[in-house]
């Protein structure tokens, strides 16, 4: 049982060789680029929510914090539409990698703050000690300011991490439990139906949000910095 | 697109192999796919591709065929059968 549960998190292989670039890659054939004035319908929708998004997301910045709009709408879609996919059945999910996840987290965490060193050093050291802090309580502060500033990449990695793969093994169970019922108590079975698709509508919530929260983080810990 | 068969050589050698131009190959085969067959439907739910999404379902599918053959009831030898399910 414990194999089985786990087993859908393995990077997949065709052949012995490994294709999770593939399915890495997957999801930006979804997202055509448009090279009309007038698009079809799939496009439309896409460069509208785009526009919404990147309009509620990227108004709080300055000049210089609307340079990365391009890099954080990208990370959005990618991230959305991965865990949107990681919900079909039998789909390998990127997301769930600790690895992935750090890979996308430390470099844009590190982007904002050297760019915060970079052009505002005082107001970014500024960062390491919260104003009205008594004088014997500053060498604490600062360090578990400096803590919590290098926490922030691990804390975005493993949330996401976290959230869908809580998710999806929470399915698996609960399909499991359903089948093995089935046989058993039909009427707990339908119980246990209804509350499987509960949470897959839940899940589909937590990919999006998901997706939301970790561009939000970023984008918060740039406006910190520009 | 009309190449004949002589200008083929060339006509390959014009390809783009730049993982943009790869990016943009299946992007605009997967746009003529759209168009010519999901966007002439004028119901939305056809609209969303499910033909496309089941293509990839079965594919991941296939992929995990092996580990879910473990799931699958067998027999005993003595003929006595088990559920060796996910549970």
């Amino acid at each position: 049982m414990n194999e089985n549960l786990f087993a859908s998190f393995a990077t997949p292989t065709m052949m012995g060789l490994p294709i999770v670039i593939l399915i890495i890659m997957f999801p930006s054939i979804l997202f055509p680029s448009s090279n009309r004035l007038i698009n079809n319908r799939l496009i439309s929708i896409q460069q509208w929510l785009v526009q919404l998004t990147s309009k509620q997301m990227m108004t709080i910045h300055n000049n210089k914090g609307q340079t990365w709009t391009l890099m954080l709408m990208s990370l959005i879609l990618f991230i959305g539409s991965t865990n949107l996919l990681g919900l079909l059945p039998h789909s390998f999910t990127p997301t769930t990698q600790l690895s992935m996840n750090l890979g996308m987290a430390i470099p844009l965490w590190a982007g904002t703050v050297f760019m915060g060193f970079r052009h505002k050093t005082k107001a970014a050291l500024a960062h390491f000690l919260p104003q009205g802090t008594p004088i014997f309580l500053i060498p604490m502060l600062v360090i578990i300011e400096t803590i919590s500033l290098f926490i922030q990449p691990m804390a975005l990695a493993v949330r996401l991490t976290a959230n869908i793969t809580a998710g999806h093994l929470l399915i698996h169970l609960i399909g499991g439990a359903t089948l093995a019922l089935m046989d058993i108590s039909p009427s707990t079975a339908l119980i246990t139906f209804i509350i499987l698709i509960l949470l897959t509508i839940l899940e589909f919530a937590v990919a999006m949000i998901q997706a939301y929260v970790f561009t939000l983080l970023v984008s918060l810990y740039l406006h910190d910095n520009t | 697109m009309d190449v004949k068969i002589g200008e083929l050589p060339s006509w390959k050698v014009m390809w783009d192999f730049t993982p943009k131009g790869i990016v943009g190959a299946f992007q605009r085969g997967y746009c003529c796919y759209y168009d010519k067959y999901e966007q002439v439907c004028q119901c939305e739910e056809r609209g969303r591709c499910w033909g496309f999404y089941g293509a990839y379902v079965l594919f991941n599918y296939c992929l995990s065929c092996k580990e879910l053959k473990c799931e699958r009831p067998h027999k005993h030898h003595q003929g006595e059968t088990s559920v060796d399910g996910a549970l």
